[in-house]
């Protein structure tokens, strides 16, 4: 499908380039920005894979959510005094370091276990199944992954009760 | 021409070209409709020169932001300030692309309809935070910090209420919601036992706060904020905002009909008996009503000229009474006549609502969400679950 190619190829362009422009904008919003389109990428790319659920819930939480309370905080910065303050990670010489041995891991991996990999593997997708995204999705959380799931919403319910005891000062 | 009618890309297209092309005129009337009854509200007499009883004026206002001078503040960021009303209008009416309108037209019926609807609502709050920063000036970012704490308070009580009515439906698809109510033989918010009417009075006040209308209109508030957001905005781009806005209350008006009201389902959709007087003699009844109800006031015109545009208004009316009349319109058009008809009703109750209610100071909109709101959302989608499962039972 020549559609799926270009929309599959439009989204990969979004995330790599609001990825990119996220680490090199100078201004606070404008990086926010770029990071929120980089996201609206990813969903594209849950959208070409038929996960219409995940899709939504991304938007929702990452752009909805997250992303607007980051813009929320970062609006209320001084961002001209925060531009000029001098930096203090200048720090070349590790950085680089640490990205060549990073990357001399990964490929070093990559090339031992290539049987393991598919990579670029066509029609590896699977076929859109007779139920939908969303009740496939709740019966798997709901049944199968029963215990990580509410274990899951326990800790988040310890970091919402644990950030209101440390942010007020008399409870 | 069969060819294209019968082609199934045929009704998306025209549905989509019809909403860009109907709807900035359908917003222009909802803020004539608004400023009329607001002035009756308050018995004054509301926009009354241009056009009789004012019934051209939102061509006028059209016109007048279209040549207004379009006005960039020296510091802002222009690029942002140009993208975020661009933002909220597309967000606004890309929502539309889910509704049902009727069983026939629609744009497009996704299984997560109604998802999309609320991710849709939650990119276009980036225009109005976006907006107000990049006019960098005080009042607007002050209005865009309290709406963007506003609008995802107000977030989490609409998600509630709107899981209520998934509950009901079992579906999150805007066609699905609406099939099942009618094979429930009833409309969702008199099922449960009548319960499913807290779960709509929720989603009514979480919608209303959601829109950033009185009496949750604390970013706009004009008595603090000068106008809030888009203090800095004028002519085209002002006009984009107010697009947005109508566009939002157009959907979550039209989410509140599909989710609880029955979509394009007429009353008691199963009782056959009641086809013909509810779907032929009321709407006919309807128009021509309104017609014979306008041809009174002609006399009462004075200039020549005002009284021929309300004569027309009035044949107008009574055009669409005898389209209503013709097997074959009424047949394709009932279900666009119940869903707006419904979806008329709901706005009208938040213009009601503006009319009334004086505006919250901003803890109170707070505490309202928070503490009201959102556990009265919880309770009730567990009460829902609960009795959902004995009806079943």
């Amino acid at each position: 499908m020549v559609i799926d190619a270009v929309s599959f190829y439009l989204f990969a362009l979004m995330v790599l380039g609001g990825g990119i422009l996220t680490i090199t904008r100078r201004n606070a919003v404008h990086s926010a920005i770029s990071l929120i389109v980089s996201l609206l990428g990813v969903a594209g790319l849950y959208l070409l894979q038929g996960a219409e659920f995940l899709f939504a819930v991304q938007i929702v939480l990452y752009v909805g959510g997250i992303m607007l309370l980051f813009l929320f905080v970062i609006m209320l910065v001084n961002l001209d005094m925060a531009a000029k303050e001098r930096q203090f990670n200048h720090q070349w010489l590790v950085a680089l370091v640490a990205v060549a041995l990073v990357g001399a891991q990964t490929g070093y991996f990559l090339i031992r276990g290539q049987g393991a990999f598919r990579i670029a593997d066509a029609g590896g997708i699977a076929p859109p199944s007779a139920l939908g995204n969303t009740e496939i999705l709740a019966d798997a959380l709901f049944s199968k992954y029963l215990l990580p799931f509410e274990l899951v919403s326990v800790l988040l319910l310890v970091a919402v009760v644990g950030s209101v005891v440390m942010a007020k000062k008399r409870i | 021409m069969e060819a294209i009618f019968s082609s199934p890309w045929f009704m998306p297209v025209a549905a989509t070209v019809a909403i860009i092309a109907l709807f900035p005129l359908v917003a222009g009337y909802i803020v004539l409709v608004e400023r009329k009854l607001l002035a009756d509200f308050q018995v004054r007499l509301g926009p009354m020169r241009v056009g009789p009883h004012g019934l051209l004026q939102p061509i006028a206002d059209a016109v007048k932001l279209l040549i207004k001078e379009d006005i960039i503040p020296a510091e802002a960021d222009r690029f942002i300030f140009w993208m975020a009303p661009v933002i909220s209008t597309f967000t606004g009416l890309t929502a539309f692309a889910v509704l049902p309108f009727a069983r026939n037209i629609y744009v497009a019926d996704v299984n997560v309809g109604l998802l999309v609807v609320s991710a849709m609502g939650a990119v276009g709050i980036l225009g109005i935070i976006l907006g107000g920063w990049a006019s960098n000036s005080h009042y607007p970012l002050l209005g865009s910090l309290r709406s963007a704490a506003q609008l995802v308070s107000y977030e989490v009580a609409l998600a509630f209420a709107l899981l209520s009515g998934v509950m009901m439906a079992g579906t999150l698809s805007m066609q699905g919601i609406v099939k099942a109510q009618y094979e429930h033989g009833t409309w969702s918010v008199f099922g449960n036992y009548g319960f499913m009417i807290v779960p709509f009075a929720v989603y009514l006040i979480s919608a209303t706060a959601e829109t950033n209308r009185a009496p949750f209109d604390l970013p706009e508030a004009e008595s603090e904020l000068v106008a809030g957001f888009h203090t800095e905005y004028s002519g085209f781009r002002w006009a984009l905002y107010f697009l947005a806005e109508y566009a939002n209350i157009f959907v979550v008006s039209s989410v509140a009909v599909t989710l609880f009201w029955g979509g394009w389902l007429r009353p008691f959709p199963k009782v056959a008996w009641l086809a013909v007087p509810l779907n032929l003699a009321f709407p006919i009844l309807l128009f021509t009503g309104s017609a014979l109800l306008t041809f009174p006031m002609v006399k009462r015109l004075k200039d020549p000229l005002q009284q021929k545009v309300l004569i027309g208004a009035a044949l107008f009316l009574l055009l669409i009474a005898a389209l209503f009349a013709i097997p074959a319109v009424n047949a394709a058009v009932i279900g666009l006549f119940w869903f707006l008809l419904k979806v008329s009703t709901i706005i009208y109750l938040m213009i009601w609502f503006r009319g009334t209610f004086p505006r919250y100071r901003y803890d109170q909109l707070m505490n309202i969400g928070w503490k009201v709101a959102i556990p009265i959302g919880m309770a009730a989608v567990l009460i829902n679950a609960v009795l959902g499962m004995l009806q079943q039972a």
